[in-house]
C-alpha cells in the first residue's frame, strides 16, 4: 500500500511511530498527480516547495501533511483565481484564515484544485480550465463546485482537503467522488479570504477519506475570526474526543424520499437502507412528512428554496461580483464565462429598484420561513437524513445549456444551506458496474457538527460503504 | 426675490477621527504623507476580504445623533450601495438605507430650527488623481481615504436662505466638534458640504397651503456638490438664486443636475445631469451583522455625552452674563469647555468679574487667572505720593501740558504712561488720568 492513500489520523499515527516518513508521503502524492493530473484536471497549481515546507511542520498537528485547497481560497504564493479567467495569475498579497490556519496547524498547501468558475455550479464544467474528471469513473463529473478537492481526496493525490459550499459545493461532489464532506454552520468556519460567492451562504470546510479526519480537520480550521464579523463566537468542542460515542437513543428524521424525482430510485433506497443502519445501531428513525407551507412537525418542501436560493445567491453574486470591473486583475470583464454573466445580469434584475421586493425582499422572506422550518425540526429530531444529491454523479458533458443544471442538482440541500445549519454527506452506496457512490446527507441543528460527526462516524463504521474505513 | 423663495436642503458629509478605518484596522490619517500607505485587502477591496464594524464609529455616530436631538433606531444595519467609480474598489459602497442609525433630529439657527432627517454612517472612497507622469495624462488612485469612517447629515428642506444655510452648516461643525468626534477641517476634506437648492414660487405655495398641500417641493431641484468653506457655500446659494429665478421668470424649469462651485469665478457650473434616478441597488451587506443598540449599549453611550452646547451657553449666560458670540470663541471640545468652566469657577470665587475675564481672554489672549489678574491688578500707592510724580512728569513735559489745554486731551494717554514709568508701578488706568486732569487744571 502507497503512503498516499492513507487516511490524514492514519498518517499521523504511522509517522509518530516512525514506521513512514514525510518524503515517503510526498513521493507518493505527487507520483500519484503527476500519474493522474492530467488526464484528471484536479489541481490548477501544486506548490512545488511542499516537502521542504512539510518537513519544518513536522511536531506541529497536522505533521506536514498535504493539503489540497479549492482555487478559490487566498494563499500567499500560489495563485488564486477561483477558476476564473477573470483573476488569472493573481497572487494574493494575504491569506485567507482557513488556510492561514491550516498551515499554523502544521498542514501544507500542496496545490489548488479545479472548480466552478467563481464556485457557480455543481459539476466543475463550468471552470475556466477545463472540467476535472470523477476519479471513481473519469467519464464521469466529480460534482463541484468543490469538484477538484472531492476527486484529489478521491484518487488518493493528496490526504485531505479543503472545499467551500453555498448549497451542496461540499456535499454532493464529496457524495459523487465517494468521499467524506462536511459543510458547517454558517459562521463555524471564517470566509475572510475566500473568494465570495454568496456571502450569506458560504461555509468552507472539510473533504476527506474518513469522518474521523473530517472531525479531525475541522478542529483546526473552525473558529471565530476577527476578520470575519459573521463567525460565532461560541466555543468549538473537540470533535474527535468523543466521535465514537454511537447513535444509540437519537432521533433521526428522513427527509425528502418522496420527491417525485427520486422516489423508489437507487437515492430514496440508499437513504431509507441508512435509516434501517442507524435502527440497528439503537437510533428511532422516522420518516419526516413534507409540506408545502410551514407546519409542525412537517418539513417545508425544497421546492420553494430553489427559488429562494436563486434569488438571493444571484443577487448576492452580482454585488460581489463588482469588484472586479476591469480596472485591476489584469483582465477585463470580456473575460467572465457564460455562467457569470448569467448570474450578474439575474442578481442585478432582481435588486433592481421596483424589482427588489417582489424578488430578492420576498426570498428573504421566505429564507426565514426555512430557519424556522429547521429550528422547530431540531426541537423533535436530533438530526435529519436525506440524499445531498437527487442522482449519482452524471456524465460529463451534462451541463450542457441548462441554466438551473446546479439548482437541480442541489435541491435537496438548499433548503438547510439557506437556514445555514450543518449537514455532511457520507458514502452509503457503490455501483458496482460503474464504481459510482452515493453520500448520505447527515443534517444537525446549528453549531451541532459534533453531534452530526458522531452518527456519521457510526454510520461509517456500520455500513462499511467507505474504502478507507478498514485501512 | 419678491416672487421666489428659496428652499434648501442639506446633505454634510463628515469624516470622523478614529483611530483606525471603517471596515479595517488601517490608520485613519486624512494627513498622510505618501498615497496608498494605509491600506489592507479590506479598503483596497481584494478577494475575499471582509468587513468588520469600528464599534467606537458607531458609538460616535449615535453620540452625534444624541446631541441634535434624534431617535435612535434600536435595530440599525449596513447596507451595499452599487455603483461604479474607479475610486470605489468594490463596486459597492457600505452605507445605511433604510434602518440609518439616528434619525428626526433637530438644529437651531437664528432664523429657526433646521429639522434633521437623518444621520447615517458609511465608508468614505478612495481619491482620483489627476496627473501628468512622464509627459503622459493619467489618472492615479489613492486609497488612503478608501474606508474612513464617514457620517452623512441630511436635513429636512427647511432652510429658506443663503445666510441660515451657512448658520447651520457653522453650527453643526460647533457640535461635531465639541463632541471631538471630528476636527471638521473642511481644506482636509474632513467635513464637506452638499445643498439642494430650488426655487419656490410665493404664489403658488400660498396657493398650496390653500389646499393643503403646504409641503408640496418644487418639481425639480439642483444639487450643489463637494462645497469646502462656509463662503462659498453662502455664494454658491446665492448664484444659484439668481440663475434659477432667471430660468424660472422665462418661464422654463431649471435642469436637474448636480453643479460645483467656480470660487474664482465665483460661479456655479453643471458637473453631471441626472437623466434618470440613480438605481443604487441597496441591500443589506450580508457580511455585516445588524447591530443591536440595546437600552444599556445606548445609556452608556448617552452618559458620555457632554453637558449640550445649548445648555452650556445658557448656564455661563445666567452665572456670568457671559455672551455666547464671545466666549464660543475660546473652545472647540467638551474638554476645552470642561477646563474653561473650572477656571469660571475659580475667578468668580475669587470675586474677579468673569466677563472681563472672558473679554480679556478674546482681546487680549489671556490664558490663565494669574496672567487676568496681572492685567487688572494694581500697585497700592497713595494720592500723595502719586501727586509728587505727576508734578515731576508734567514739569519735565510742558509740551503736553500746553497741548491739553489747547484741546488735545488725549495727550493724557502719554502722560499716564509717563507717570507709570517713573513711579515703576502699575496704577489703574482710570485713577491716574484724573489725578493727571485735575493736577493740570489745578
Amino acid at each position: 500500500m502507497k503512503t498516499n492513500e492513507l487516511t490524514l489520523k492514519k498518517a499521523i499515527e504511522l509517522l509518530d511511530k516512525k514506521e513512514i516518513s514525510l518524503d515517503e508521503i510526498y513521493v507518493d502524492t505527487l507520483a500519484a498527480i503527476n500519474e493522474k493530473n492530467k488526464d484528471l484536471n484536479v489541481y490548477l497549481k501544486i506548490d512545488k516547495d511542499a516537502l521542504e515546507k512539510a518537513k519544518k511542520e513536522s511536531n506541529k498537528p497536522l505533521r506536514g501533511l498535504p493539503i489540497a485547497v479549492k482555487d478559490n481560497f487566498l494563499t500567499i504564493g500560489l495563485a488564486t483565481t477561483a477558476s476564473s479567467k477573470v483573476l488569472d495569475g493573481f497572487m494574493p498579497p494575504y491569506e485567507s484564515t482557513v488556510t492561514k490556519r491550516i498551515k499554523n496547524s502544521g498542514g501544507v498547501v500542496i496545490g489548488k484544485t479545479n472548480m466552478d468558475a467563481w464556485a457557480h455550479g455543481s459539476s466543475t464544467e463550468t471552470s475556466d480550465y477545463g472540467p476535472t474528471k470523477n476519479p471513481r469513473n473519469p467519464k464521469y463529473l466529480p460534482g463541484g463546485s468543490s469538484g477538484g478537492s472531492a476527486a484529489a481526496v478521491a484518487a488518493d493525490m493528496t490526504i485531505a482537503a479543503i472545499g467551500s459550499e453555498t448549497a451542496g459545493s461540499i456535499r454532493q461532489p464529496a457524495a459523487w467522488s465517494g468521499v467524506v464532506g462536511l459543510k458547517p454552520t454558517y459562521g463555524r468556519t471564517s470566509r475572510y479570504g475566500v473568494v465570495a460567492m454568496g456571502s450569506s451562504l458560504d461555509s468552507p470546510g472539510p473533504i476527506t477519506k474518513t469522518v474521523e479526519d473530517a472531525a479531525f480537520l475541522l478542529n483546526y480550521i473552525a473558529g471565530q475570526d476577527s476578520n470575519d464579523g459573521t463567525t460565532s463566537s461560541l466555543p468549538i468542542p473537540d470533535c474527535g474526543k468523543d466521535l465514537k460515542k454511537g447513535a444509540k437513543d437519537l432521533k433521526i428524521g428522513i427527509c425528502y424520499i418522496d420527491h417525485p424525482n427520486i422516489k423508489a430510485t437507487p437515492v430514496a433506497k440508499a437513504v431509507e437502507e441508512a435509516g434501517r443502519v442507524f435502527e440497528n445501531l439503537g437510533a428511532k428513525v422516522e420518516q419526516v412528512g413534507i409540506s408545502s407551507e410551514l407546519e409542525k412537525g412537517k418539513i417545508l418542501t425544497h421546492e420553494h428554496a430553489i427559488g429562494v436560493y436563486t434569488v438571493v445567491q444571484r443577487g448576492e453574486v452580482s454585488s460581489n461580483l463588482s469588484r472586479y470591473d476591469g480596472i485591476r486583475y489584469g483582465q477585463d470583464r470580456s473575460h467572465f464565462g457564460h455562467e457569470a454573466k448569467n448570474r450578474i445580469m439575474l442578481g442585478t434584475f432582481s435588486l433592481s429598484k421596483g424589482y427588489s421586493d417582489k424578488y430578492y425582499n420576498f426570498a428573504q422572506k421566505v429564507r426565514s420561513l426555512y430557519i424556522k422550518n429547521f429550528k422547530e425540526l431540531f426541537q423533535e429530531y436530533d438530526l435529519l437524513i436525506s440524499s445531498p444529491s437527487p442522482s449519482y454523479a452524471l456524465p460529463l458533458g451534462s451541463l450542457s445549456d441548462d441554466p438551473m443544471f446546479g439548482e437541480l442538482q442541489d435541491m435537496l440541500v438548499e433548503p438547510s444551506s439557506l437556514a445555514g445549519i450543518t449537514g455532511i454527506s457520507v458514502p452509503c452506496f457503490r455501483d458496482e458496474k460503474t464504481n459510482l457512490y452515493l453520500g448520505l446527507n447527515i443534517m444537525g441543528d446549528y453549531f451541532q457538527e459534533e453531534k452530526v460527526l458522531q452518527a456519521a462516524w457510526a454510520y461509517e463504521q456500520a455500513s462499511g460503504w467507505n474504502p478507507w474505513v478498514k485501512i | 426675490m419678491k416672487n421666489y423663495q428659496v428652499i434648501i436642503g442639506m446633505e454634510t458629509h463628515v469624516q470622523l477621527k478614529t483611530k483606525s478605518g471603517m471596515f479595517c484596522s488601517c490608520k485613519n490619517d486624512p494627513n498622510a504623507e505618501k498615497p496608498n500607505i494605509y491600506t489592507c485587502p479590506v479598503c483596497l477591496g481584494l478577494p475575499g476580504a471582509l468587513p468588520v464594524a469600528n464599534k467606537q464609529a458607531i458609538e460616535w455616530t449615535i453620540k452625534l445623533g444624541l446631541a441634535l436631538g434624534c431617535k435612535i433606531n434600536s435595530l440599525s444595519k449596513f447596507d451595499r450601495k452599487h455603483y461604479f467609480y474607479p475610486d470605489l474598489p468594490k463596486g459597492y459602497q457600505i452605507s445605511q438605507y433604510d434602518l440609518p442609525f439616528c434619525y428626526q433630529g433637530k438644529v437651531q439657527t437664528s432664523f429657526g430650527p433646521v429639522g434633521i432627517t437623518r444621520v447615517h454612517l458609511e465608508e468614505d472612497t478612495g481619491k482620483l488623481i489627476h496627473d501628468t507622469v512622464n509627459g503622459k495624462k493619467v489618472s492615479l488612485i489613492d486609497f488612503n481615504r478608501s474606508g474612513t469612517p464617514l457620517v452623512e447629515i441630511v436635513t429636512e428642506p427647511e432652510i429658506y436662505s443663503s445666510a441660515q444655510a451657512k448658520e447651520y452648516a457653522k453650527r453643526l461643525r460647533q457640535i461635531i466638534r465639541y463632541l471631538d468626534i471630528s476636527d471638521c477641517d473642511m481644506e482636509s476634506g474632513e467635513m464637506r458640504l452638499e445643498a439642494n437648492i430650488s426655487l419656490q414660487n410665493i404664489k403658488s405655495q400660498i396657493s398650496n397651503n390653500k389646499s393643503n398641500s403646504n409641503d408640496k417641493l418644487p418639481n425639480y431641484k439642483v444639487e450643489l456638490k463637494n462645497i469646502n468653506s462656509f463662503r462659498y457655500l453662502e455664494r454658491g446659494i446665492e448664484y444659484e438664486v439668481e440663475r434659477q429665478q432667471e430660468i424660472l421668470e422665462k418661464g422654463e424649469t431649471p435642469v436637474q443636475e448636480t453643479r460645483g462651485f467656480n470660487a474664482e469665478k465665483n460661479i456655479t457650473y453643471t458637473q453631471r445631469t441626472k437623466e434618470e434616478a440613480a438605481d443604487y441597488r441597496y441591500f443589506p451587506d450580508p457580511d455585516l451583522p445588524p447591530i443591536n443598540i440595546d437600552k444599556r449599549w445606548l445609556g452608556e453611550i448617552n452618559s458620555s455625552l457632554p453637558e449640550t452646547l445649548d445648555g452650556l451657553f445658557k448656564r455661563w449666560q445666567k452665572e456670568y452674563s457671559l455672551k455666547q458670540e464671545l466666549v464660543e470663541l475660546l473652545f472647540e471640545t467638551a474638554d476645552e469647555s470642561r477646563k474653561l468652566d473650572g477656571l469660571f469657577k475659580q475667578c468668580h470665587k475669587e470675586k474677579l468679574s468673569v466677563e472681563k475675564l472672558v473679554n480679556a481672554m478674546v482681546h487680549k489672549k489671556v490664558k490663565t487667572i494669574e496672567e487676568f489678574k496681572k492685567l487688572t491688578s494694581v500697585d497700592d500707592v497713595s494720592d500723595e505720593s502719586l501727586n509728587i510724580i505727576i508734578e515731576k512728569v508734567l514739569k519735565d513735559n510742558q509740551k503736553a501740558v500746553v497741548d491739553y489745554r489747547s484741546g488735545k486731551t488725549n495727550v493724557t494717554n502719554f502722560l499716564v504712561g509717563m507717570v507709570m514709568r517713573e513711579a515703576k508701578k502699575k496704577i489703574e488706568f482710570g485713577r491716574l488720568q484724573k489725578l493727571i486732569v485735575d493736577k493740570i487744571k489745578s
